[in-house]
């Protein structure tokens, strides 16, 4: 489904990402887990094509399709969903209104038709139910005035609506107390599928137990360092970052 | 960031065009006989002759205000044509006689002046240059004794009412621009509605200016009687011309006892182009008085176009529980300035005041708010509550707010918010990420961020507005 290989990217004159290859198939779970300053989020972002990064080296291909040269948007409708670590606040616009209008957007890139705003309704009641949420969420301004767990379970919801192949999950479970990881987690347990693959970046192990990941790479200095299965994570956790460090200095020499 | 926070500039103005007609024009220049020759070309009566020297003669001991946040070069107030009108040959007897020309171009501008094909619940007047060319639904609004016709008509149709409301409320020295309108002013529309009558369309103008170096100073006076309602919206467009065009419009509003007045602006004048030349210099004096108890009188404006708005409209609210309304969206883009914002005069006891305005600056356009709260000694329990936000895109553009409040009266509450964000990358790429493109993502950002102020138009209008806006924003972020 995705193969990145060799990938460069920078930020300015500022190189983050240094030569990372990885490859997700359909219903496998991939957690990326390394130090502060890794490029775990620079990878996020870089996939879903923020303008801040300039990829100098290397290719990704989605589907066997060239992901690098797609806008942002385009990548969107392709299916590739990025989970915010710090979403946006959109003032004066309902949940609803933009959920259909992104739900619209990806169904237009299928060819498919616009939804009937009643049908939109029924869909999203269905929805809501993945993140435990009641319809009176919907009439409130996007992320406006949410609280940090309340806009992760607005980024989950949008990924139950839109439906992505493939979701990338950045730093979902940060800031979030013990019952909106497990709200999280949860949502994201009842959207597997075999069809559809997720990539979770997280800084701590505590939200592998929640998910349980077929693989785990560890970043270090932009990277991968470490790849293994479920067992890495705990492994990770309990010798620390450290371990991880001098094992990239040996990888270096 | 210097991708995408910079590039919807410069979407070509779709009413740009030029009408091909012949035209009656009065030569350059402002002395009496350029007033005796309007008021003559309209037959008017003497008391209204006199009226009009008399406003030009305070004019002419008066100076151009400066001291808004605006710059332009000055302006030749001799090298202006202040009446222009298409060329007709007789009197209109309907609105089929229209020449077709005219026709053409109001169907250009999507408002079709035949009342069958008209939106339904939509009444309209249409301002081309200095003259009305139609009014539509008139016999409709007769029946239960509406008013609605231009200008020149009510002076000759009802000089009672024209003569007791004109300058009631903008008075002929009232200021630089206001007196000059009262000197030169060629037509308008004029509303009445009758006691206790809700009228049952919306009225519209819109207001066209064609000819070359002329200036438009149109009046408009809406009278609401006592429990009376209506709703009132005027539209404005002009070609695009190399030169500045001079608007000095006037509009006075009076709300007697019980009476509702709500009055809606989508301003989309020629703003010049990339380079700042050209464009309609916007020098507009707009009020409303709620002279009885319980009226209350509503502001809405949606500000696009000019290349420079300078325009305050306000609400003296005189009778007690009276209320004033301002809720006001202004854009400027490329290099339009706007210095716009509103006065509320409360004078009444119980008097209410809400103003939300929004300000959006992009290119190098120059936004500020400048707003005028007055709390007299007698109004007392008066409250006011002002909103004030301003969103910047790019970073050549500036916002500036002027709030002024003046409280001589302690029982009075006054509440006042303000503030200013940036559409910032990080919105516009979370909106891509979920599969919108960026002239979408701006046009929701905007939308949603105006959003208070289009809720009060009328529904068609709030529509209209909407692309307006993001067709003014296009290449702004890109």
């Amino acid at each position: 489904m995705l193969e990145i290989k060799d990938l460069y990217a920078s930020a300015g004159t500022k190189e983050i990402l240094k030569g990372i290859s990885l490859k997700v198939n359909p219903g496998e779970i991939h957690a990326i887990m390394g130090p502060n300053g890794s490029g775990k989020s620079t990878l996020a972002q870089v996939l879903a094509g923020h303008p801040a990064f300039e990829v100098t080296r290397g290719q990704v291909l989605f589907e066997g399709q060239n992901l690098l040269d797609l806008q942002p948007e385009e990548r969107a409708q392709a299916g590739i969903f990025l989970a915010f670590q710090y979403p946006v606040e959109l003032p004066g616009i309902t949940n609803a209104y933009f959920l259909r209008a992104a739900y619209n957007e990806m169904r237009k890139a299928r060819g498919q038709e616009e939804v009937d705003p009643m049908d939109f309704l029924d869909l999203l009641e269905e929805k809501l139910k993945v993140v435990d949420w009641g319809p009176e969420i919907m009439q409130r301004p996007v992320n406006a005035g949410f609280s940090g767990g309340e806009k992760k379970r607005n980024e989950i919801l949008q990924l139950a609506v839109l439906e992505p192949k493939l979701a990338i999950l950045d730093e979902t479970d940060s800031g979030l107390d013990i019952d909106a990881l497990r709200t999280v987690a949860e949502g994201v347990n009842r959207l597997r599928h075999p069809d559809k693959a997720f990539i979770i970046i997280t800084h701590y192990q505590r939200l592998l137990n929640y998910i349980v990941p077929d693989y785990v790479h560890v970043l270090s200095s932009g990277r991968v360092v470490m790849s293994g299965g479920k067992d890495l994570a705990l492994e990770l956790e309990a010798k620390g970052y450290e371990w991880v460090d001098a094992q990239a200095e040996a990888l270096a020499r | 960031m210097s991708s995408s926070v910079e590039s919807l500039v410069g979407k070509e103005y779709k009413y740009g065009f030029v009408t091909d007609i012949e035209s009656d024009i009065a030569p350059r220049g402002l002395n009496e006989d350029t007033i005796r020759l309007i008021s003559a070309k309209k037959v008017e009566p003497q008391w209204l002759l006199d009226w009009r020297l008399k406003a030009y003669r305070g004019w002419l001991k008066m100076s151009e205000p400066h001291w808004s946040n605006v710059k332009y070069d000055p302006i030749d107030y001799q090298s202006i044509r202040y009446y222009a009108a298409p060329k007709t040959t007789k009197p209109l007897g309907s609105l089929d006689e229209v020449d077709p020309k005219l026709r053409e171009t109001y169907e250009k501008l999507g408002i079709p002046l035949s009342e069958q094909k008209l939106l339904a619940g939509v009444a309209v007047d249409a301002i081309f240059d200095s003259v009305s060319v139609g009014t539509t639904y008139k016999a409709k609004l007769a029946e239960q004794g509406i008013i609605f016709c231009s200008f020149g008509e009510a002076v000759r149709e009802h000089p009672d009412l024209v003569q007791k409301y004109l300058g009631s409320v903008v008075p002929l020295s009232d200021n630089f621009f206001a007196a000059l309108n009262s000197a030169v002013f060629s037509d308008g529309s004029f509303v009445y509605v009758p006691k206790g009558v809700k009228c049952p369309l919306e009225l519209s103008t819109y207001f066209r200016i064609n000819a070359a170096g002329t200036g438009q100073f149109e009046r408009t006076l809406i009278i609401a009687d006592e429990g009376a309602s209506v709703s009132y919206l005027e539209g404005c467009t002009a070609p695009k011309r190399d030169e500045n065009q001079l608007h000095a419009a006037v509009v006075e509003l009076i709300a007697l006892e019980g009476a509702t007045i709500k009055y809606s602006t989508v301003q989309n004048w020629y703003a010049g182009d990339e380079r700042g030349v050209g464009g309609v210099f916007n020098f507009v004096t707009k009020r409303g008085k709620c002279v009885g108890a319980n009226s209350k009188i509503s502001w809405t404006q949606v500000e696009t176009g000019s290349a420079i708005t300078w325009k305050y409209p306000s609400v003296i609210l005189q009778g007690d529980n009276s209320v004033g309304e301002f809720y006001s969206v202004a854009v400027v883009n490329g290099k339009q300035q706007a210095d716009t914002g509103t006065k509320m005069i409360h004078l009444g006891k119980n008097t209410r005041s809400t103003i939300v305005s929004k300000g959006i600056s992009a290119g190098e356009g120059q936004n500020s708010y400048r707003g005028l709260v007055k709390i007299m000694p007698k109004a007392d329990r008066a409250r006011n509550y002002t909103q004030c936000d301003s969103m910047l895109v790019g970073n050549r553009c500036g916002a500036h707010t002027f709030p002024y409040i003046d409280v001589q009266n302690s029982t009075a509450a006054l509440e006042h918010e303000a503030s200013t964000s940036k559409i910032g990358e990080d919105q516009i790429f979370y909106l891509k990420q979920r599969g919108l493109n960026t002239e979408n993502a701006i046009s929701m950002i905007v939308n949603g961020f105006c959003k208070e102020v289009f809720k009060e138009l009328p529904m068609e209008f709030a529509v209209e507005a909407q692309k307006l806006l993001t067709v003014t924003l296009e290449g702004s972020v890109g």
